[in-house]
């Protein structure tokens, strides 16, 4: 990946500038202010990185520059000026016009911004056409912005509907949708969060040269600094609602001030850990494991290759990362794995022991040895019941007498990290991060040998990530477990792993030590996947140097 | 904001409709059980010389029908046997609906073949017609009568459970605790049922007024409860001939139909929009 261009030029005025701006958050709030004092001020032609996590405030400061405020979060101090002039107050009809003409927007998930029962040149149509442009200009126009986002055969795209497109074409829709009305500034929430990260960097790389040729003021949020060392020019860190940094890229990015921006910047290039105690006897492995899924009925039969001839080991003690993009069937993979899903062909052994065919109390007896942990912290915990029970269930099925697996579960509260008193309290009560501890040790109740972890920690900001990442490692030390990790996040692999595979497309592409899969990729997939990781391979050749 | 829920620990004011409604109801159950206190008359005590008194006459607060019997006597032991066929039948409905549904979505294959057909068959099945030739069939016996009012609505709980379940059967926790090791009846029991069990209850209060229409239509009919038993449909059904001159031996069962499956049916709804979790606003 090449470097991004940056705004070289001499600072021109700014189109963009937040002056002190404080929100107000409604008196049950978490603190006093959803954002305070923030100031900040962006030129055409260049991209600000607002850099947060979940709670920070980002998303307030970018609803409040497109002046959609809700009334529950008034504008207390500051102002917000446009192209020189001093912005209406929220929600104002005039906020509105300049809005509409001036400032676009593009959202997360590109397929919940488009309707599903109308094609995208409709759309797209529409929007010109409550902008007063005549009929006869609407299709040509159309046409050329799709052109711009570089879609290929735009006329089919115009023609298609949503479901029709992939994430990467939609979002690409999306972003045309968002030029239309050639706006000065264009807001980005969160715009490639929901990619993969092949499509990522194509996305990030259309901003930037949309930047470029429009002159455009980019107001991108985010929460990856891998992402901002592929697009910003200035960056903001926001912690709390407070503005903790702000700088040029290459500042914040080689010589960060505040702690919380090390801790971001670290959560991209974690460092790899050894772990020392490793085994050699594999003590959970698969041969040649096929999975298809079936659906339909009679002549509507659909079948789905999901896992491919899949074969791997995995050692006692040892960390394996399974990587790969959405639809790769590394999740399938692990439900094969823990015999939530009947494998079609091969072979899965635990410690020599063939367990593909096990059925009844033996399978249920087995999976004492292999746990997970998933990937949504929110509904992996049953909301009718509380935490100690839920830890403690393991155990009692097992045969453990209650008052003794409660016992447990009190202590492995207090190991996980949380507080021995909220035994007594459902999980709704607890953050994502907690929850994962939760079912971390619900896991571990059982004290098992394999814990699978599929995208244990996706769900979760990156701080809160690498300290579960942490916890997994503290716990694998201390107990001795092998970790299976699927992942789609190559930071996260490079963190945990002694072991990377590679999946794509149900099959097993490359296998290797993690040292040697990121120094030297030998597939071309890998490779594809290792260039296209924003920010790690910069990262990698900082730290390397 | 935050991704948190907020437990509904704090219940909502309840809306004066719905105080009405439950007024209603609990004086409802309470005449139906002690209202016979109340009266010297026993509903089948006939009496020749008080033949259709308006309501007030002394000794007959709601007066008496064509055989002098006493209507408050009469409507006092009529809300009994709706009450009981009401909730008996609406919970043979539920149970019966339910259990298929759990049934059905947790054995998948052939099971949820047969169950889901036997439920596109009884959807479309008129329920009316077909009361009428079973009870017209077979002795109108009132534990037949009770069976058909039950079959009355299980399809909508088999369905409305089946999504259920499979909806809990793929979410985190079940995966989670099949993982543990539980056995098939831990997970149902101890995990999913806690978990749609709400829904079954909104569509019982649904459905209750519907078994309450439906008896009290059979009744009319004169294939529901048979004399000497009594019930508010076939107290109406007796005084249809005299709607003219002796109008509250109609009108006051009616009325009493009326507001009792109208009430039922606020509660309902109101029950459904505090528990639905698919009407619940979002997170």
């Amino acid at each position: 990946m090449s470097e991004p261009q940056r705004a070289e030029s001499a600072p021109r005025a700014p189109l963009l500038s937040i002056e002190d701006l404080t929100v107000a958050l409604p008196v049950d709030g978490d603190r006093p202010e959803a954002v305070s004092g923030i100031s900040f001020a962006i030129a055409p032609g260049e991209t600000l990185c607002l850099v947060g996590e979940s709670g920070s405030g980002k998303s307030v400061v970018g609803q409040a520059v497109l002046g959609m405020l809700p009334h529950a979060l008034p504008v207390t101090a500051g102002c917000i000026r446009f192209a020189g002039a001093e912005m209406p107050p929220q929600r104002d009809r005039a906020f509105g016009t300049i809005r509409s003409a001036q400032i676009a927007m593009i959202f997360q998930d590109a397929g919940a911004s488009l309707n599903p029962v109308r094609t995208i040149g409709g759309q797209l149509a529409e929007i010109l056409a409550v902008h007063g442009m005549s009929k006869t200009d609407r299709g040509p126009r159309v046409l050329e912005v799709l052109r711009d986002v570089a879609l290929r055969e735009p006329e089919r795209i115009a023609r298609s509907y949503p479901h029709q497109l992939s994430g990467g074409q939609a979002q690409r829709a999306v972003i045309a949708a968002a030029l239309l009305l050639k706006p000065d500034l264009l807001i980005a929430d969160e715009p490639t969060t929901a990619l993969d990260v092949t499509t990522q960097a194509e996305i990030l790389a259309l901003i930037t040269r949309l930047k470029v040729e429009h002159e455009l003021a980019v107001l991108f949020v985010t929460h990856d600094f891998g992402v901002v060392a592929e697009i910003a020019d200035r960056v903001a860190v926001m912690q709390e609602g407070v503005l903790v940094e702000a700088g040029t890229a290459e500042d914040v990015l080689q010589a960060p001030q505040h702690p919380y921006t090390r801790k971001l910047i670290a959560a991209v290039n974690p460092t790899p850990r050894t772990l020392g105690q490793h085994g050699d006897t594999p003590i959970l492995d698969a041969t040649d494991v096929n999975l298809i899924y079936r659906s339909g009925f009679l002549g509507n039969r659909k079948a789905l290759h999901a896992v491919k001839d899949v074969s791997l080991e995995i050692a006692a003690g040892r960390t394996v990362a399974v990587v790969g993009e959405s639809g790769s069937g590394k999740s399938s993979l692990a439900r094969c794995l823990l015999r939530l899903e009947e494998i079609d062909s091969g072979s899965i052994r635990f410690k020599g022991q063939e367990i593909s065919t096990l059925t009844g109390a033996p399978l249920r007896q087995l999976r004492q040895s292999i746990q997970v942990v998933l990937q949504d912290p929110f509904s992996a915990l049953n909301p009718r019941q509380t935490i100690l029970s839920a830890i403690a269930e393991g155990p009692i099925i097992h045969g453990m007498a209650p008052a003794d697996a409660r016992q447990k579960a009190a202590e492995l509260i207090e190991l996980v990290g949380l507080s021995a008193q909220s035994g007594g309290r459902y999980p709704q009560e607890f953050s994502g991060g907690q929850r994962q501890r939760i079912c971390i040790a619900r896991a571990l109740a059982l004290e098992p040998e394999v814990l699978i972890a599929d995208e244990a920690v996706s769900a979760l900001d990156v701080s809160i990530q690498a300290q579960i990442l942490d916890l997994f490692a503290d716990l694998q030390h201390r107990f001795g477990f092998a970790i299976l990790f699927i992942t789609h996040d190559l930071a996260v692999a490079r963190a945990i792993a002694d072991d990377i595979l590679v999946m794509k497309s149900g099959e097993i592409v490359e296998h290797g030590s993690a040292d040697r899969v990121f120094a030297a990729p030998a597939h071309p997939y890998t490779q594809a996947l290792l260039a296209a990781a924003p920010g790690l391979d910069q990262f990698q050749q900082g730290s390397a140097a | 904001m935050t991704n948190s829920i907020t437990p509904l620990r704090v219940a909502p004011a309840i809306p004066l409709s719905v105080k009405l409604a439950l007024v209603f109801v609990a004086c409802f159950v309470l005449v139906a059980i002690f209202g016979h206190l109340l009266t010297p008359h026993g509903f089948r005590e006939t009496s020749l010389l008080h033949r259709l008194e308006p309501p007030g006459t002394e000794g007959y607060l709601l007066g008496t029908d064509a055989r002098g019997r006493d209507l408050f006597a009469r409507l006092v032991t009529g809300a009994q046997i709706t009450l009981v066929v009401a909730i008996v039948g609406t919970v043979i409905g539920a149970v019966l609906g339910s259990l298929l549904g759990i049934i059905a979505a947790a054995q998948r294959g052939k099971t949820e073949a047969v169950i889901v057909a036997a439920i596109d068959v009884q959807a479309s099945l008129p329920i009316i017609i077909v009361a009428l030739f079973m009870l017209a069939m077979f002795d109108n016996s009132f534990t037949l009568f009770l069976l058909l009012v039950g079959l009355n609505g299980w399809e909508v709980y088999a369905r409305l459970m089946r999504g259920a379940t499979l909806q809990a059967k793929e979410s985190g926790y079940v995966t989670a605790v099949r993982a543990l090791g539980a056995t098939p009846a831990r997970i149902y029991l101890r995990h999913v049922l806690p978990n749609i069990l709400n829904i079954a209850l909104v569509q019982f209060t649904v459905n209750l007024p519907l078994t309450i229409l439906l008896e009290t239509a059979l009744s009319f009919l004169g294939l529901g409860v048979q004399p000497p038993l009594t019930s508010l449909g076939q107290i109406m059904s007796e005084g249809r001939d005299r709607l003219m001159t002796a109008w509250w031996l109609t009108l006051l069962p009616g009325a009493i139909i009326f507001c009792l499956a109208l009430s039922v049916s606020m509660i309902g709804d109101w029950l459904r929009d505090r528990l639905d979790p698919t009407l619940r606003s979002e997170r």
